[in-house]
């Protein structure tokens, strides 16, 4: 690794503390990657990087923990909230997050993310939404749109036989327990900066134990899409927002306060 | 310490939080249940322990999973149908190399089956807890006061090898009422004692991972191999068993737990009549006391293997024997219990000369065969 001499040099731009000096495994132009670079430096700016523990879901970030800077592990596919509500139980003072994808989730872990809203655990979940099950290589997910061809949609998603996509913000914000529930996307420049903001109340709601926070973040899978990186940021704000609405789902009366000094901060 | 009459499930659980039990995790099941009520009542007057009722025996074992990755000691506890659903958890605890404790208390299967007694989950505990090559430590008590001790023992062997410990017992030692010692009480884990693996945050150290994942085959034959020579460690250290009248016994019966302790009665009924009988009796069940076995079956004329199921032990107990002496098995399901004097038919009908040969008996209401006939059905 060369270092650079930066005297003399504003720096405009450095990696988190909390993010490992690494290459990373994801592909061109997935989303992913950067969603770990906003965690990783709402991290480092609430200076919680030695008391955070991550817990990987099964997924194409199953290898979230080699990416971040903080103790991690890694659950079986869909467990993570029950996983991590283990960890947080049993170390309070410690800041438990999940970062799940849409299969992991929304199919196979639907219990679990219920359940650990309904108990109000203090965990923050980043939730995010590919539309499709990355790693298995692009089956569909219960959040595939409605005629978007998968693998094992090949004809397109028939909502007539398997259901309209499960929209899990809108599900989650029925839980008290869930006291912040938003959705965000990262397809452009001021949609990133509203995605870190809220990631960042996120861990504050639960560093002030009011609750289970959950982010869903629409993200692309250029791969499995079959298109360009710059095509797939693209079909996020023009095939997944009409279905998935970005916005606050539910902001308990005890967030609203963290929620305008967030914004403040911005 | 004065005796104490203790039902089985509540004396283990009292016995887990002697041990220094930290984090309970578990879901209601019959005849289990009394186990996570007085977890649920006992847990809150300890500051900093936690009793938690997850909302199924999957997410149970995730929660053990989750705070036994801090240096928890953690357990939870189930009978047979929630520890099928346990499987895949358990799997990934033993791939990620945590202690966790876990008592199954079982009942009759397949299926709902019913809420009896039954010896059903010996496969399943001793050879197929999860997907992928490993086992847990399986302890197996006979009475509530052993059940007693081999749970407050447990964490600590859980934690000397990184290993499940599941402390298998039937529901009629979990309902039934016995007299109980109870041990000592153990102080829980300072900060400084947790292990040098546990997730605590990283402060002022490098960070810390626990997977079960390795995507090279190098690197997962590796963990594999770790994993193996631990758990030849723990067949070398860890054979427990319990003998009685074995010196100049001419029919060896071997069971264990609830069926251990009925084929006493039987055994002693047997030597009032002048039949020369002994028993083993596997505390262990994996590892399992072969060695012994094949010692005690080069001294005996017969090996009579009693279970409250269709013959799962018996696997092991011919692997052990190795031919050195015929078996027979005896018994009964779905949460049926062999009784003394079924047993003592049992053995009257082997030890009556000439002794009968090889055939598939069924007569009576018991379901017994012979090592011959059991043979074939294994291998069908
Ligand atoms: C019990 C179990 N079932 C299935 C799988 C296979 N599997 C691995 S990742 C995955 C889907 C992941 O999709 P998602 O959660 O959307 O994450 P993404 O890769 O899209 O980020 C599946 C089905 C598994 N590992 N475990
Ligand atoms: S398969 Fe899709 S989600 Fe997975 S790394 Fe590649 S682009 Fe990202
Ligand atoms: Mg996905």
């Amino acid at each position: 690794m060369t270092s650079i001499e930066l005297a003399g040099y504003d720096v405009v731009y450095r990696r988190p503390e909390a993010l490992v000096n690494t290459t990373t495994h994801y592909c061109p132009g997935c989303t992913h990657g950067l969603i770990h670079r906003l965690i990783a430096e709402v991290i480092d700016e609430l200076g919680i990087g030695d008391r955070s523990i991550l817990v990987a879901p099964v997924g194409c970030a199953v290898f979230a923990y080699n990416y971040f800077n903080v103790d991690g592990c890694e659950a079986p596919h869909g467990r993570a909230p029950a996983m991590a509500t283990g960890l947080k139980r049993s170390q309070p003072d410690k800041i438990v997050f999940t970062y799940q994808g849409d299969g992991d989730l929304a199919a196979i872990g639907t219990n679990e993310i219920i359940h650990a809203a309904g108990r109000g655990e203090n965990l923050t979940v980043i939730f995010v939404n590919n539309a499709t099950y990355g790693m298995t290589g692009g089956q569909m997910a219960p959040t595939t749109l409605s005629g978007q061809v998968t693998t094992s949609s090949p004809y397109g998603r028939d909502v007539e036989l398997v259901g309209a996509p499960m929209r899990v913000s809108e599900l989650i914000s029925t839980i008290p327990g869930a006291t912040y529930v938003v959705r965000r996307s990262v397809h452009n420049v001021a949609n990133i900066n509203k995605t870190k903001a809220a990631i960042k109340t996120a861990f504050q709601v639960q560093m002030q134990g009011l609750g289970l926070s959950l982010v869903e973040v629409l993200s692309t899978c250029p791969t499995n899409w079959h298109m360009t990186p710059a095509n797939a940021l693209q079909w996020i704000e023009d095939a997944m927002i009409p279905v998935f609405p970005l916005g606050d789902y539910r902001i308990a009366d005890a967030v609203v306060p963290l929620t305008k000094r967030t914004r403040g901060g911005q | 310490m004065a005796k104490e009459l203790w039902k089985g499930n509540e004396a283990i659980a009292e016995a887990a939080l002697r041990a220094g039990v930290e984090a309970y995790f578990g879901y209601p099941i019959t005849p289990q249940t009394e186990l996570l009520e007085y977890m649920a009542r006992e847990m809150p007057k300890y500051p900093g322990r936690v009793f938690l009722q997850a909302e199924s025996e999957l997410a149970a074992v995730n929660m053990v999973y989750g705070a036994a990755c801090g240096g928890v000691r953690t357990m939870s506890s189930s009978s047979s149908p929630g520890i099928s659903l346990m499987s895949e958890g358990l799997s990934y605890i033993a791939g990620t190399e945590l202690p966790a404790v876990l008592v199954d208390i079982m009942r009759g299967g397949p299926g709902l089956g019913n809420i009896q007694p039954s010896q059903s989950d010996y496969f399943q505990m001793t050879k197929s807890l999860g997907h992928g090559d490993y086992h847990a430590l399986v302890l197996a008590p006979s009475t509530v006061q052993e059940a007693v001790d081999l749970t407050y023992e447990s964490f600590e062997l859980a934690e000397k090898y990184r290993t499940v410990v599941v402390i298998l017992a039937d529901g009629a030692i979990g309902q039934m009422m016995e007299p109980v010692e109870l041990p000592p009480w153990r102080e829980t884990l300072t900060e400084a004692q947790r292990p040098d693996w546990a997730l605590r945050g990283a402060k002022g150290r490098p960070h810390r991972t626990l997977t079960s994942l390795n995507l090279t085959p190098e690197g997962l034959e590796q963990t594999n191999l770790r994993l193996q020579a631990r758990l030849a460690t723990v067949q070398r250290n860890e054979v427990r068993w319990e003998e009685e009248m074995t010196e100049d016994a001419e029919l060896l019966l071997v069971a264990f737990g609830t069926m251990g302790r009925i084929c006493k009665t039987a055994l002693r009924a047997a030597r009032r009549k002048g039949q020369k009988v002994g028993l083993l009796r596997p505390i262990s069940l994996w590892p399992f006391p072969e060695q012994r076995l094949y010692e005690l079956a080069g001294k005996t004329q017969h090996i009579l293997v009693v279970e409250m199921n269709a013959g799962q032990m018996l696997l092991d107990v011919q692997a052990a024997v190795q031919g050195r002496a015929p078996i027979d098995f005896y018994g009964r399901m779905g949460g049926m219990i062999p009784l003394p004097d079924e047993i003592n038919e049992q053995i009257d009908r082997l030890m009556a000369p000439p002794i009968s040969q090889p055939e598939l008996n069924q007569s009576g209401n018991g379901y017994h065969r012979h090592a011959a006939a059991a043979a074939v059905a294994s291998r069908a």
